[in-house]
């Protein structure tokens, strides 16, 4: 596929009106009340998640974060699998025991979602090891925020991807603030794809507001690292509506801020440009979303029908056997 | 069987691992020839198996441990060296945020079978960041296996069982024992279960429970008690977790009196666990409370008289020993 063609272009729009329709309809849910979980929302992050969607092989890896709804649903993991994890279902990726932070779906290639900030780094180092060990050119894209950038882990494993010259794409979407904190606060470099230089890779920063340009950085270094050439950084700026965790007062964040951001938010950006060049028109941009919007609704019924995972759960998975092991 | 030391054990373990499986590596540190590691214990591995199974890493134990989960997590059977136990603090978060929970909170679909090796250098007058017994830290951790071996038999054996164990094992060794010698049985891939602990010496008077250096110290101290006509039992627990706790009832069930020693600090240590399981499950049958033997709460100071007041000894356990049995 072209990754920046129409069939390309129309994937994309699917993939992040797909992510919108999730994330406003689980803040809908538990802002109502009918359910509850928690929720770190990626609105305003679309566009990344569709470049990740157009780039990514089915066996090419992902490592995401806690903020990770618009990744995993780029890299294909199933709606239900996703909502019955948050929601803490019997039918969620990992049967409720994971939660929102911690999806995996090795299936899909999504090998780990992680809590802890920058930790998902070193751990993509390592499946870009297994994929070369293997002699698969697979390759290996790990997600994380602008506050990610500044912990040891980021700097080691930079250094490790780079010295080994391994398959991975660090993929730095930078909100603009770590958890509540803005980063001119806690960084004096002006672009964190600055940093790749330390390592001697390739350093790029980008709107990631423009799923185009996205796939196509994006795509370079994956075919880059495909080829043998070793990792790239690439910074994506972009913004979070709704501030670290759904319920975030966002007390520390400018109105006026706030609101620009909101303007410029990415899908519709993204639907004006494709009416305006002719790529979709209306009934089939309406129709993308409508599809969206029941695919979510189907999932979520689906999954708020079904049972929580059984107390059996707590003796299962701790190891692989329990002979021996303390209760 | 074979004469040789805990060192050539560990890397006849290692050795024959790597020949028997491909998809076991090994990297960290100065592991590659001709350095083969900083107490030889990898000597020879990289020159046998080239550097791409035998890697050499920078200073940067998160990216270490990172990596061998993330090559373990698809597929590969690591075994990460963190040179000095004290320096597994900054591998923490990767060990045990990762290492540990990832089979669980994946709902076992991203098993982890990492082994980290470490050594503990403790009794070399290196000091406090250099000597620590840290292996209490992760018998709180649910999902780790803790791994602490004493002869070369147990070293080779149950090296061997945690490189293909399919749960995560923090593999503890001690570098004032490395030459220790002793027997190794001959067979190839010969192994120790892990959950299994070994009566080092059998006794009808007093059970000394403990692991690793521990052992070769309470054989000393059995020894010298013999000639006071007090029979001691040693009995080496050889794996903390899982705990082999059937194998100490049994023994202090017949010697009605308990010590339990350790180079961990003696405060929450390891002891404390067997000393509260040995008092609950055998109250009314014990002819004394278990006496608990370990390191001073202290740091572990550097000048040979200061630390050898800190850690246990032979002499120290003997005298546990005394007190159960009133002497």
């Amino acid at each position: 596929m072209d990754i920046t063609g129409p069939e390309a272009r129309e994937r994309m729009y699917s993939v992040m009106t797909l992510i919108k329709a999730c994330d406003e309809r689980l803040r809908k849910g538990i802002s109502t009340g009918e359910f509850m979980t928690v929720f770190w929302p990626p609105r305003g992050q679309e566009a990344i998640a569709a470049g990740i969607a157009v780039t990514l092989r089915p066996d090419d890896r992902l490592v995401t974060t806690y903020r990770g709804l618009h990744d995993l649903i780029a890299k294909g993991v199933p709606l239900r699998e996703v909502l019955g994890e948050m929601l803490g279902r019997q039918a969620g990726a990992c049967r409720g025991k994971g939660g929102t932070m911690h999806v995996t779906s090795p299936e899909a290639g999504v090998m780990l979602s992680t809590g802890i900030v920058g930790a998902g780094i070193p751990v993509a180092v390592g499946l870009a090891l297994a994929a070369r060990r293997q002699g698969s050119d697979r390759v290996v894209a790990v997600t994380f925020g602008d506050g990610a950038s500044n912990t040891g882990s980021f700097h080691e494993a930079a250094n490790l991807a780079a010295t080994w010259q391994l398959p991975v794409v660090l993929v730095c979407q930078n909100n603009r603030y770590a958890e509540m904190t803005p980063a001119s606060h806690t960084m004096r470099v002006e672009r964190i794809a600055d940093r790749a230089g330390a390592y001697a890779m390739p350093g790029q920063q980008l709107d990631g507001n423009d799923p185009v340009a996205v796939a196509e950085a994006l795509g370079a270094a994956v075919a880059r690292a495909r080829a043998g050439g070793g990792p790239t950084l690439l910074e994506c700026l972009t913004y979070r509506f709704n501030g670290h965790f759904f319920g975030d007062p966002m007390a520390y964040i400018p109105k006026q801020e706030l609101e620009d951001a909101i303007a410029a938010d990415p899908v519709p950006r993204f639907r004006a440009r494709l009416l305006a060049d002719g790529t979709l028109d209306e009934p089939r941009l309406a129709a993308i979303e409508a599809e969206s919007e029941r695919a979510v609704e189907e999932a979520l019924q689906d999954v708020l029908a079904g049972p929580p995972p059984g107390l059996d759960e707590l003796e299962r998975d701790v190891y692989a056997t329990n002979a021996g092991v303390p209760r | 069987m074979t004469e040789m030391t805990v060192r050539d054990a560990l890397n006849r373990a290692l050795d024959e691992a790597m020949t028997a499986d491909d998809r076991v590596l090994v990297l960290g540190e100065d592991v590659a020839d001709p350095a083969g590691g900083v107490s030889g214990v990898t000597k020879g591995l990289s020159t046998k198996y080239g550097d791409d199974r035998v890697l050499d890493t920078p200073i940067s134990e998160a990216a270490i441990v990172g990596a061998a989960i993330g090559a373990a997590v698809d597929g590969l059977l690591p075994v990460a060296e963190i040179m000095i136990m004290d320096f597994i603090g900054i591998a923490l978060d990767q060990i045990v945020n990762h290492a540990a929970k990832l089979r669980f909170m994946s709902g076992g679909r991203t098993p982890c079978p990492v082994t980290v090796r470490t050594a503990v250098f403790g009794g070399l007058g290196s000091g406090a960041t250099h000597s620590q017994s840290l292996e209490a830290w992760f018998m709180h951790v649910p999902g780790l296996k803790v791994v602490v071996p004493s002869t070369p038999a147990d070293a080779k054996g149950l090296l061997t069982s945690a490189i293909f164990d399919p749960d995560p094992c923090v593999f503890m060794e001690t570098v004032i024992t490395y030459g220790a010698r002793g027997p190794v049985p001959d067979e190839t891939g010969y192994a120790v279960p892990l959950g299994e602990a070994d009566v080092k010496r059998t006794g009808r008077d007093v059970t000394v429970v403990t692991y690793g250096r521990g052992v070769f110290d309470a054989l000393t101290a059995a020894e010298q008690l013999a000639a006071e006509d007090i029979d001691v039992e040693v009995v080496d627990l050889r794996t903390l977790v899982p705990l082999d706790v059937p194998r100490v009832l049994e023994s202090v069930a017949r010697t009605k009196r308990a010590v339990v020693a350790h180079y961990a600090t003696r405060f929450a240590g390891p002891g404390a666990e067997l000393a509260a399981t040995i008092g609950h499950e055998l109250f009314g049958d014990l002819e004394a409370p278990v006496e608990r033997v370990g390191a001073r709460f202290a740091p572990i100071p550097a000048a040979a008289g200061l630390e050898a007041a800190v850690f246990p000894s032979a002499a120290a356990i003997a005298d546990a020993v005394r007190t159960t049995v009133g002497a």
